[in-house]
Order: structure tokens, then sequence, then C-alpha cells
């Protein structure tokens, strides 16, 4: 019995990035991430190049996070305060590929740091690891575009991922990242045509379509994962029929929206019947991150060391 | 694929003599296509037709069942690959496994906590759905012994578990009510597996290593007499477990292949009860009709089934919350209450700022039809009327000593009428939910 071909024939592909500049490139990173690149639904390489093996950002606050649990503080006790030796932490131990700096701290609400503040820590950062950088702001327009602007200035040439831009805040941002030699984060909260408006906005200030990484928000397990799921799958789909601006990579926050859940957040005492929350958490966050996988994820942004070692071990297995 | 009306006609008499009520053979044609109209409707028509038509109207992947009453388990039955296309429909059997040759006590225990693996989110109950009982004395005492203890004693669907047929036969000799899936046929053993299964009217499973081999041994499945097959897909390399299923569910589904058009079964079996878990999550995502873990812990099971949730979610469908008054923390009479709409992604992305703020807060969920805060106002759904008409159903008033509602930024042009129609103050709270813990904190704190 013959068993029919099954393999789907794509005429486009991911667009690959590579992330992070070494010092021949203008930068002093040690290390870079190549992303994108699939010819396949994810993990099919019977049916074209899976392209590059997805990779995990640890993230990294500027200010000690108020809200995280102690299953989740607990492995960075010793490193909370000190934003480089966090990163160090997270390159060093538990294995990330990229940084994460989320730039809660700048919030007007939540600290309201200063961009000179600011392009210091992203300094000790660089100088503390060698990976690339991803510089996220924290979506409050004025705020973003004030400290952002420094942020990529301080880090110049080092070929980061900085981020995010939306439609209805996109100029600035877009402009120095292409003056810097940045790549971009284009954010459109579960809406595939605000998605790909986006992008055509940034592409029209000649912001090369091939330095953009796109961002859908993200929903946790339980929490509206779903949509996210469909819309990526969709983008995945777009991009493989060769729709060059729905080609860019995606990233998702795993982590961030993983830690707010009840179920990973809640204490033992209030939820006994859901079991101990040192597993219940990054058990979460891991299946948050596997199941967005199949969608078709380039950079998943994590938190825990246990669900980032989990989700690094089963892209390995599937790849 | 599906025939098209033209393919139909061809088969049909074409003599246009309207006795099924159509007034040409070709108008049926294209009714009979999109499944508008009966083949039973001609009295003319051959055998032949009715066998092609017939074969082409069946579903493309068989439709199997576990388990029987109102537990039982459907798989199978699918139409498409991606769920946005239309959605998929028969949720994911998850099984955990019990062995048959652990002590008494061990046995009861791990019975008991199997039994108790539902939990409450989300204003839902959620549990797994069946159990498998694995042939691990391989005697056929013990396996029969744990059949009747795990029929007795458990309200969950049975998967046997062995791949010695006189083990299989005393097993079922206590179970084969239930409807058991039995599991264990590969090459050696198809056709007395089979026989069995005809005889006691189970469905099986077949497993083999390659497509091939799938399809010679569903053959010989169903010349034995058995219709209800699922392919037991597994193995101990994840990635070609995980392409094996995707190319069954193309090959029903892209290319008709009635051959291998069955639901598939994969048992996840890692020493890591994180690696098991993501494992069973990405299978369950990628078209396995049952998957089979042997960590039956709520903090692993639980994150399984609520994938399970949000991936057979009707897209097309807007899922709600309950319309009513949320009280999230610790409330007084004098904490803020704000409004949004019942649409649960929404309704959720509200609760977890409020929540995150750390402000006692009352949320009204107003019925729109689960519908998003501007979708439900541009459609009328969100109006001042609605905004009273929840307020009063909840009675808002009774639980707060102050006046004030909290409403969404997107609808800060509702306050007038909305001011007069309730009388109560108004505030208009920020465009995103996002900005919730700052405006709670200063502006309501003020």
């Amino acid at each position: 019995m013959e068993i029919p071909n099954v393999a789907d024939k794509w005429s486009g592909a991911v667009n690959e990035i590579t992330l992070g500049a070494t010092k021949d490139k203008g930068g002093s990173r040690t290390k870079t991430i190549t992303i994108g690149g699939a010819k396949s639904i994810p993990f099919m390489d019977f049916e074209g190049s899976p392209g590059q093996k997805p990779v995990v950002a640890m993230d990294v606050y500027d200010v000690p996070p108020e809200d995280w649990p102690e299953t989740l503080s607990k492995p960075f006790a010793d490193v909370l305060h000190d934003p480089a030796q966090w990163a160090k932490k997270c390159v060093e131990q538990y294995g990330a590929d990229l940084i994460c700096l989320k730039l809660e701290g700048i919030h007007p609400d939540k600290g309201n740091k200063t961009a000179e503040e600011t392009a210091t820590t992203v300094k000790s950062i660089l100088a503390a690891v060698g990976v690339p950088l991803i510089i996220w702001g924290c979506e409050h327009d004025e705020k973003d575009n004030d400290v952002m602007t420094k942020v990529s200035q301080a880090a110049k040439g080092e070929c980061c991922l900085l981020g995010v831009v939306t439609q209805d805040n996109y100029k600035t941002l877009t402009a120095t990242c292409l003056a810097d030699g940045h790549a971009l984060i284009t954010l459109a909260p579960v809406d595939i045509n605000i998605a790909k408006q986006v992008n055509i906005l940034v592409s029209e200030m000649d912001f090369p379509l091939n330095r953009i990484v796109m961002f859908q928000s993200t929903g946790a397990l339980g929490y509206g994962l779903e949509y996210t799921y469909s819309i990526q799958e969709r983008e995945r789909l777009a991009a493989l029929t060769g729709d060059k601006m729905m080609s860019m990579p995606v990233i998702c926050d795993v982590g961030h929206e993983a830690w707010r859940t009840k179920e990973s957040k809640s204490d033992d005492k209030e939820v006994p019947q859901w079991g101990a929350r040192d597993e219940r958490g990054p058990m979460w966050e891991t299946i948050t991150a596997v199941s967005l996988l199949q969608s078709g994820v380039d950079i998943i942004r994590m938190s825990h060391p246990k669900a980032v070692a989990a989700v690094k071990k089963c892209i390995d297995r599937l790849y | 694929m599906a025939l098209t009306g033209l393919d139909i006609y061809k088969l049909l008499p074409k003599t246009n003599c309207k006795k099924c009520g159509r007034p040409t053979c070709l108008a049926f044609a294209m009714q009979l296509a999109q499944k508008k109209a009966n083949l039973s409707d001609c009295p003319d028509v051959s055998e032949e037709a009715k066998k092609v038509l017939g074969a082409a109207a069946a579903p493309p992947i068989k439709l199997v069942t576990v388990g029987t009453g109102a537990r039982q388990v459907q798989i199978g039955e699918e139409n498409v690959l991606f769920r946005h296309e239309e959605k998929f429909y028969h949720p994911t059997g998850v099984a955990v496994t019990i062995h048959d040759d652990l002590d008494e006590a061990a046995f009861n225990d791990r019975l008991k906590k199997i039994n108790s693996l539902k939990m409450a989110r989300v204003g839902t109950e959620i549990e797994i759905d069946l159990i498998v009982i694995i042939n691990k004395s391989n005697t056929a005492d013990k396996f029969a012994d744990t059949a009747k203890k795990v029929s007795d004693g458990s309200h969950l669907n049975i998967i046997l578990s062995s791949s010695s047929v006189d083990n299989m036969k005393a097993a079922l000799q206590k179970c084969a009510e239930k409807r058991p899936l039995i599991h264990g046929a590969s090459a050696g053993n198809c056709e007395a597996m089979a026989a069995l299964a005809h005889e006691k009217k189970c469905p099986m499973t077949i497993a083999a290593q390659t497509l091939e081999e799938f399809v010679d041994l569903a053959e010989r499945a169903k010349k034995a007499g058995v219709e209800e097959i699922v392919l037991d897909v597994s193995g101990n390399n994840p990635k070609e477990v995980l392409q094996k299923l995707t190319k069954v569910r193309r090959l029903a589904l892209k290319k008709n292949f009635r051959d291998l058009g069955f639901p598939m079964i994969t048992f996840v079996n890692d020493e890591d009860a994180f690696q098991e878990i993501a494992l069973a999550s990405t299978y369950l995502l990628k078209y396995a009709g049952i998957v089979a873990v042997n960590v039956c812990e709520p903090w692993a099971i639980m994150p399984l089934l609520t994938a399970r949730t949000n991936i057979f979610t009707d897209p097309q469908k807007p899922i709600q919350v309950e319309p009513r008054l949320y009280a999230v923390g610790d409330v007084k009479d004098d904490s803020p209450v704000l409004f949004t709409t019942n649409f649960s992604l929404t309704y959720y992305t509200v609760e977890g700022e409020v929540e995150s703020s750390r402000i006692p807060a009352y949320i009204l969920s107003v019925d729109t039809g689960g519908t998003s805060v501007l979708t439900a106002y541009s459609g009328d759904k969100l109006n001042d009327k609605a905004v009273a008409k929840a307020m009063t159903d909840a009675q808002v008033d009774t639980k707060v000593k102050h006046k004030k509602l909290i409403i969404p930024g997107l609808v800060a042009v509702m306050s007038g009428k909305l001011q007069e129609t309730l009388g109560w103050e108004i505030l208009v709270g920020p465009r995103e939910a996002s900005g919730l813990p700052s405006y709670l904190k200063t502006v309501w704190k003020s």
C-alpha cells in the first residue's frame, strides 16, 4: 500500500534575523542568536526546513518585582536588586539564550526611573553577559519614547531587539532603532489585521522587514491562550504562503503572563486541591510555552529556571 | 475530499424526473453537495451511486466511543487541521495509568488519587476521562482482578493494556459491559485481539511502527469485524510521534485516505513529570484523540486539562463569563465598583489587573452576549439600559454605600447618559485594563 505524500509545499518562509553583534560587527556580544527561517509548519521538517530552533529569553527587571510569589522570586533572591547580576545568573546558571530587560521601573507609576539611570542599567547588563539583549519598555508611550531613545543610543551597534511599537506609537522608536542598528518588536494585541498594519507603517519608514519581530500579546494557559495560539498559527500560515508583511519571527511573553494567573500564584493553603505551588507554578509556565510553540514561536520570554529547563529540553526533543 | 455537485450529478440518473422534489437532477446534486438533501430522496438512484456517495459522505476520521453513558469518551470525526478553520470537535481524552502488580495499599492509594483528579478553575470543573490498567504482572488473574476492582471502584472509562490475548480475555470478562478500549494489538496478535474486540463489541487499538504497517493492521482488524479502531502512535522519539500524528491527520483530511481514517492514542512515558506533561500537551494540541500519562498529581494534570479546554473552545463563539457582580479581594462597602462586559477575555484581563492592584474591588460583568467593550458599544449591546439592568440584577446598591461607578475609558462617551439613568457619579477609567492598578491607586484613592 502506497501512502500518499502529505508534505505541504510552501512558497514563503519566516524571515531570518540575527540578534546581537560581535566585535567584528561593531558590537561587544560574545554570542549571537539567529531566529526565524522556518519553511514548514512548526517541527514538521519532512516538508521543509523548520528554520532556527526556538530560543528562550529570560526576563530581568530593572526594579525588583513587587508581586512575585515566593516560588518565582526564590531562585533570584540574591540578585533581584541587581539587574546585571540577575542577567548573569540567568545566562550562566539557567542557560538563557538571551536576556530580556523589562523596564518596569521607568513607568511613571512604578518608580519613574530616568533615561540616564536606565542607560546605565543597560550598559551594566551588556558588560555582565555576552548574549544578545532584548529591551522592553513599560508600554507608557511618552515615557517609552523618552527612555528608549537614550537606551537605544547607549546600546548602539549591539543589535539588540527593542520594543514595543504599536500602530499609535511607532515613529520615535522605529527611527531610533534604524539609526542605532537594532531590531524592533511590533505589537498588535490579538489582532492579525493590525499586526500587518503596524508592520506596514514601520516599513514605510524604510525600516527593513528582516529586522522586525512580531508580538501579538500573550494569553496564558487558561487565560486566552487559544486566541494567541490561533493568531500565531494564522500568521505562520500567512508567512509560509508568502505574505511578506506577515513573515516576521514571533515573540511571546510567557513568563509574565503565566505567573499572573491564580493557578501559578495561589498559596498552597488557598488551593490545596491544586497541588504544591513549587511544582504548579513552573508547570503552568512550561505548558503555556510548549503549547504556544506548536503555533509557531521564535522567541519565548520566560521566568522560572525550572520551566526554562523543561521548555528547552522539550524543544530539543521535538526539533 | 468531499465531492462537488458536478461529481455527484454524474452519478445520478439525469432524468430530471422531479420525484425528489427538485426541478432537475443537477439542482438535487448541488443540494447533496451542500448536505441540504438526502440521497434517499431519489427513488431511482443506482446501487453504485449509493456506494460512492455513501462513502464520500462518511466522515474522514471514524468516530470511536470508549465507555458508555454520560461519561463516555468520543474521539475522531474531526474536520480540520487548524482550529481557526472551523473548530475541533471531540476533546482529547486524558488517561492516567495504573499497574496490576501493585500491592493492595499502593493500588488503593493510587486509584483514589486518580479518581479525584478533578479541579474547579474559573467556575468550571475539569477532570480526566480514562484509566489505563497495565498488565504489568503478565498474569491473567491479576489483570482480571484489577479490571474488576477498577470497574467497581472508579467512575472513569477503562483502557485495558496487555499484549496477551488470554489475559485480555480474562479482564474483559470482568468489565466488557463498560466498553473498555482494548490496547495491545500489534502485528503478532492482531487477529486474535480483533476477534475478542468483535465478540465483546469493544473498540481496540493497533500499534505499528510505520504508516504502511498501520494500514495493514487496520485492514486485518476490519476483516475480523472491528470497526472502531484507534491507532496507537506512541514511541520514545517525540519528534517522530508528533510528525506521525500530523501525517495521519493530514492523510485523512487532505487525501481522504480511509485506510488510516481513525483517531489516535498516544502513551507518554517519561521519568520527569515536566517532560511527560509537556509532551502530552503537545500531542493533545496536535491531533491525539487520547493521551495517556503516568503522573497523577493535580499540579501536572490541571495544565494538561486546561490546554484541552483552550484548544477545543469554539473559535467562532465568544466565550462568556456569567454576567454578575464579582468580588475581587476582601471587598468592603467602600470598595470601588467597575463594570466591563461578559466577554471572558475582557473580563479576565480586567480581573487580573484589579487583582494585581491589590485594591479590593467589585467588577460588574454586563451581559453583552460575550462581546468586547467596543464591539458591544457599537452594536448597542452596551448602553445605559444594559448597565442599569446589570446594576439592579446584582443589587449593587446594597453592596456599597457610595454611588460611584468606574466605566471603561473606551466608552467615556456613555458617561452623561449613564449618570442620568443611574443617578450615580460616573468615573471614567483607563482605556486599557493595564492602566487599572495605577488608576485605582491614584484616582480612586483620592
